[in-house]
């Protein structure tokens, strides 16, 4: 990027090196092209099927639910099914492997911080799947069924914004989960949890405004909607003026909470590590 | 017969031993064991919280209530935990392959299939494998039904050829991914997709969809025909009731696709490399 | 009858032809060094022999069956050591892998029992039949694979590089314990090496492939002649002596600290070992003395370069 290049750092520039990573995790996660055309195939068929459960749902209450009509409910899932290899929803077991097999350690002697750099390394891994994988199915999505496309400019970009900010949230988390392997010999269970209710509570399977009161309540409170509801919900103009603003605050404050919590964590961890020697 | 019942048991000692080994490797982490089991009753209820939450909004889906909707999800779910937890490791040939194992099963003295289904018994599926009976439970005795030997018999039929064309299901996806290898997630698509929509009432499909899932991947006999005919329902317009009770047809023509797709996957095989 | 029979077999790959036009028959009894480069064809012919792979074109009889026809059946009369990969199950004890296995053949259950602690016995495997596979050494493990291999006392053991990674001793048990099986049972062996000793200690005859033809098929001194490959009797002396030059039947290669340490290289159909060490001590004082063995890779490049290829 040339907005990059005129750093004047005099020791190597945190920004060139981020943005290196970045690319290094594009690249990275671009040799498996195959797997990320079967991951959109996939992603597709669930995306019809979901389609037509949403539809038939509408249709019997004849009426919008929870403020979707029929092409703001197809958008919903197939701004889902796009963004899901986007958003890592699912988590990741790099960080938490390093930890375990000491090689964090390593990571600590690095000029970037461990965080920083693995966001670099997701932000990249994101990029490829959005192209490779989100792009295609978003416009599988729009020559099968009738979609909802952004009301506007500002919505479009106020929803690549969001997304951005839903794939740190998503990373974010995850990390902190990856660090809590630090103190706990296993966290397989904590990791499915995650997943589980993250996979509940994000709006992937059903819009967070369809849920009882009760558990719309138990998602409002919690990060998940931010990774996948909230840019959902932008990109197909269900939340459209203020409402942007509010939804996007509340993805920052996710954005801002989980990194600090990450770093605080990542510095006990690394205490740990010295005091322990590894 | 008694001879008969011996060489039986003599043929299927080997099968018997692996699978044994199998169950005995997984009870020796028993903290991490339990661990799995509660993740996959999470995604059990997880996947049943999507049905609950539609009709939190609705009362009918797809010509089903809640209790038929039930029923249609226990049945479906019964049948793929099954075929999950015997045959499901079927679709990560492409590691089996990396780690060399399957260049191991060509120098034993049994058949390939046989043994990449003994290979593994993912017990940990209990866990889903229980939220489905739970669902069966309640849906078959909250609902209205006509109880007749003929119900039960149609019932214990479903399970059996539904985890059969999910076994299939899994069969065809280990053949093809001797071609796929880096593309081994095609397959999810109708393994995982194939069991998504088993879970549905097939009347919120289009026409074309409709004959899909019921004459090309035949997930329609899974739940949704035979739940229509125990509760005698009207069903689906393209499908008579009668379809219900060829479940077992169903099943033997996926399995005929299945070997199909299975031999000529291991006629191909390149080898582990190296 | 032989044991393994190929005519005109060709396996292609994507762009490469790894197997090309391979004649050859390996009779019962027969301990045969099957060697070449990376990439010469030795593990396509082996997966072709046991039905992993099937050929492009051209016949192959792994005792006396089509592999591809009946891949069970071979199964039952070959044993195979993949030596980079484990067919051991690698979380449980190796007690249960050898349990597994003995099933897996139907072997009677007294039988197998006997054929196992008489495996274990010769192998000295003992200590670590209630130790999971994951946690034997290499050279343990290598132990393991072969004793799971023979089980079901096959005619015919298949080794692909079993003894790569093993450090001398380890190496050394492994031939001794290969002599004796043959020497009792008369097993055929065809073992694939990049080590020269495995060759000497345990195969009476070579085949050496290259690019997927055979480019050299007969014994090792043959082959030591064909290619000139010399072995080296490197002598300390007690004292610092004038080169040994003018030793019948060999050469000079290196004279170390002012002639302490001297190499000669010696043509093994010419002389022997011996006959060398004789002359030098007749006329000096020999404090220590060992053998090199000539170089798998040399013997091989050199093939390579008699045959006009490269």
């Amino acid at each position: 990027m040339s907005s990059v290049a005129p750093c004047a750092c005099p020791r190597p520039c945190p920004v060139k090196t981020f943005w290196l990573l970045v690319r290094a995790g594009f690249r990275r996660h671009s040799t498996y092209r195959l797997a990320l055309l079967a991951g959109m195939t996939t992603n597709s068929v669930f995306g019809i099927i979901r389609a037509y459960i949403l539809l038939a749902a509408l249709a019997s209450a004849g009426a919008s639910i929870g403020g979707y009509d029929a092409s703001m409910a197809v958008a919903f899932v197939w701004w889902g099914q796009a963004l899901l290899g986007t958003v890592n929803l699912w988590g990741f077991a790099e960080v938490k492997d390093r930890v375990r097999t000491g090689d964090i350690a390593i990571d600590f002697l690095r000029p970037l911080d461990p965080q920083l750099a693995y966001l670099a390394g997701d932000l990249g891994r994101a990029g490829i799947n959005l192209i490779g994988r989100g792009i295609p199915a978003i416009l599988l999505g729009a020559l099968l069924f009738d979609i909802a496309w952004p009301p506007s400019g500002l919505s479009w970009a106020a929803g690549a914004v969001s997304v951005l900010l839903a794939v740190i949230v998503a990373f974010a988390g995850n990390f902190v989960i990856n660090l809590l392997a630090f103190w706990l010999v296993e966290i397989r269970g904590i990791t499915l949890l995650w997943m589980i209710t993250g996979g509940l509570l994000c709006g992937l399977y059903l819009p967070v405004p369809w849920f009882p009161d009760w558990l719309r309540t138990v998602a409002t409170w919690s990060p998940f909607p931010s990774m996948l509801q909230q840019p959902i919900d932008i990109l197909a103009g269900r939340v459209v003026g203020a409402g942007i603003a509010t939804s996007l605050a509340i993805q920052l404050f996710w954005v801002t909470a989980l990194l600090a919590l990450g770093q605080v964590v990542l510095r006990a961890g690394r205490r740990r590590l010295e005091v322990q020697g590894g | 017969m008694a001879d008969r019942r011996l060489d039986l048991a003599v043929r299927l000692r080997p099968y018997r031993v692996l699978l044994a080994s199998r169950a005995h490797a997984q009870m020796q982490y028993r903290t991490s064991f339990v661990t799995d089991i509660l993740g996959t009753v999470g995604v059990g209820l997880a996947e049943f919280a999507e049905v609950w939450v539609i009709f939190h909004n609705v009362d009918v889906l797809g010509g089903l209530d809640f209790t038929a909707a039930l029923l249609v999800f226990a049945l479906s779910n019964l049948a793929f935990s099954l075929a999950d937890m015997f045959v499901g490791h079927l679709d990560q040939l492409p590691r089996y392959i990396r780690a060399g194992q399957v260049d191991a099963f060509y120098v034993r003295p049994l058949p390939l299939l046989a043994q990449l289904m003994t290979s593994d018994l993912s017990l940990r599926r209990v866990g889903r494998l229980s939220v489905a009976l739970v669902a069966l439970i309640v849906a078959l005795t909250t609902a209205d039904i006509s109880w007749s030997t003929a119900t039960v018999a149609l019932i214990l039929l479903t399970i059996v050829s539904g985890t059969a064309i999910f076994s299939a299901l899994f069969t065809t996806a280990g053949g093809l991914q001797f071609f796929l290898v880096d593309g081994a997630e095609f397959t999810n698509a109708f393994t995982y997709g194939g069991q998504y929509a088993a879970q549905q009432s097939q009347q919120i499909f289009p026409d074309p969809l409709r004959i899909f899932w019921t004459f090309v991947i035949p997930t329609a006999f899974v739940a949704y025909l035979p739940a229509v005919a125990i509760l005698d329902l009207p069903g689906d317009p393209l499908a008579p009731t009668w379809l219900a009770w060829c479940t077992p047809l169903a099943a033997a023509l996926a399995w005929a696709l299945a070997g199909l797709c299975w031999r000529s996957g291991t006629r191909h095989y390149q080898g582990a490399g190296g | 009858m032989s044991i393994i029979e190929t005519r005109d077999l060709v396996r292609d790959f994507k762009r490469t032809r790894a197997v090309d036009h391979l004649t050859l028959a390996v009779e019962p009894g027969e301990a045969v060094g099957y060697i070449g480069a990376n990439g010469a064809g030795k593990s396509t012919t082996i997966k072709m022999l046991t039905g992993i792979l099937k050929p492009t074109s051209g016949t192959v009889r792994t005792c006396g069956i089509d592999p591809m026809r009946d891949r069970i059946g071979v199964a039952r009369r070959v044993g195979v050591v993949f030596g980079q990969r484990s067919q051991l199950w690698w979380d449980l004890p190796l007690r249960e892998s050898f349990g597994i296995l003995a099933a897996i053949h139907r072997l009677d259950p007294a039988a197998a029992a006997a054929r196992t602690d008489r495996l274990v016995e010769q192998l000295e495997m003992g200590p670590q039949l209630g130790t999971p596979v994951r946690s034997l050494s290499l050279g343990q493990r290598m132990r393991a694979e072969i004793a799971a291999a023979l089980l079901h006392t096959p005619e015919l053991l298949i080794l692909d590089e079993p003894t790569i990674g093993l450090d001398v001793l380890s190496k050394q048990r492994l031939r001794e314990f290969l002599v004796a099986e043959r020497r009792e049972r008369g097993t055929t062996l065809l073992l694939t090496t990049h080590d020269m000793g495995d060759i000497e200690r345990l195969c009476d005859r070579v085949l050496v492939v290259d690019h997927g033809r055979l480019a050299f098929d007969g014994t090792l001194p043959g082959l030591a002649a064909t290619v000139g490959a010399q072995r080296m009797l490197v002598i300390d002396l007690a004292e610092p002596s004038l080169d040994l030059t003018g030793v019948p039947n060999t050469t000079l290669v290196e004279s170390e600290s002012g002639g302490l340490r001297q190499r000669l290289a010696f043509d093994a159909e010419a002389t022997t070992a011996a006959a060398v060490l004789a002359h030098v001590s007749a006329r000096h004082g020999v404090r220590d003395l060992t053998i090199e063995e000539p170089d798998i890779e040399d013997v091989v490049r050199r093939i390579y370069a008699a045959s006009g290829r490269g």
